[in-house]
């Protein structure tokens, strides 16, 4: 299923019509009000939604510090999908990959998000089943103390 | 130090991204110290094909040679591992923390 390199993935089943869930991907009033990972402020967002276009987000986390992450729309399927880079200056990292995905569930959407780091296109390419177990065995391994340094 | 940081990632990354070199990794966790032709030996690997891949998994820092004699053993290095895992870790964060106020902001008010 994974199609590349470690990548988060996050499936999440929502009592709201996909319809309902996109708006809240994509405009800029509702993203407000939910973007960032704790309870501090996001204080803007400015979302061009169609391939090429650019998102810009502000948010300030509860300890002061404000981020900035912004990228590029590739692929824009109202109701369906989204797809953007992902750049966050300051973050020791070049760009990524995040993908929503919505399914109509039982009423609601189910959200599947995947948040994938992409070096290069041949790394891409290079893709291979295997990265869960891979990094399964690695978090055991980090986690083992014998090869703690 | 960002950028430094940043190639350093990316390489970590790229590294990784190739099953062979994978299995390298897993298996030097198991058995640390091995010798380069013992490395190659299970991987049906030419002498060369499997140098250029170590040459890869070091220059991402993922791996160390030490030379005795006319042996070259290979060991570990856990560091750029450990930036990857936190990578992910950080954004298993962010989103999980996201998604949980978006699913709340579009549950609110009951619209179905």
């Amino acid at each position: 299923m994974t199609k590349s390199l470690p990548s988060v993935t996050i499936v999440r089943r929502i009592k709201a019509p996909p319809a309902k869930v996109y708006a809240a991907l994509t405009e800029p009033r509702l993203m407000m009000r939910w973007w960032g990972p704790d309870a501090g402020p996001t204080l803007s967002a400015e979302a061009d939604v169609r391939p090429g276009g650019r998102f810009s987000i502000v948010f300030r986390l509860l300890n002061g510090e404000e981020h900035n992450p912004t990228g590029v729309y590739q692929e824009v399927v109202p109701e369906k999908k989204l797809v953007f880079t992902w750049e966050w200056p300051g973050m020791p990292e070049r760009e990524s990959l995040v993908t929503f995905l919505l399914e109509p569930f039982d009423g609601g959407t189910e959200l599947t998000l995947i948040h994938e780091h992409l070096p290069d296109e041949a790394a891409r390419k290079s893709h291979e089943k295997g990265w869960k177990g891979f990094l399964d065995k690695l978090s055991v391994f980090l986690g083992d103390p014998e090869w703690s340094t | 130090m960002a950028k430094y940081q940043a190639s350093r990632m990316d390489r970590t990354f790229s590294a990784l991204a190739d099953p062979t070199r994978r299995a390298i990794l897993l298996r030097l966790k198991r058995k640390s110290g091995l010798s380069v032709s013992e490395l190659a030996r299970p991987f049906s690997q030419k002498l060369p094909g499997m140098m250029k891949h170590l040459d890869v998994l070091s220059d991402a820092g993922l791996i160390t040679r030490a030379k005795s004699g006319r042996t070259v053993s290979v060991h570990l290095a856990v560091g750029p591992m450990r930036e990857a895992m936190e990578w992910l870790k950080r954004y298993e964060r962010f989103w999980t923390v996201s998604i949980d106020r978006l699913a709340a902001l579009v549950e609110e008010d009951g619209e179905r």
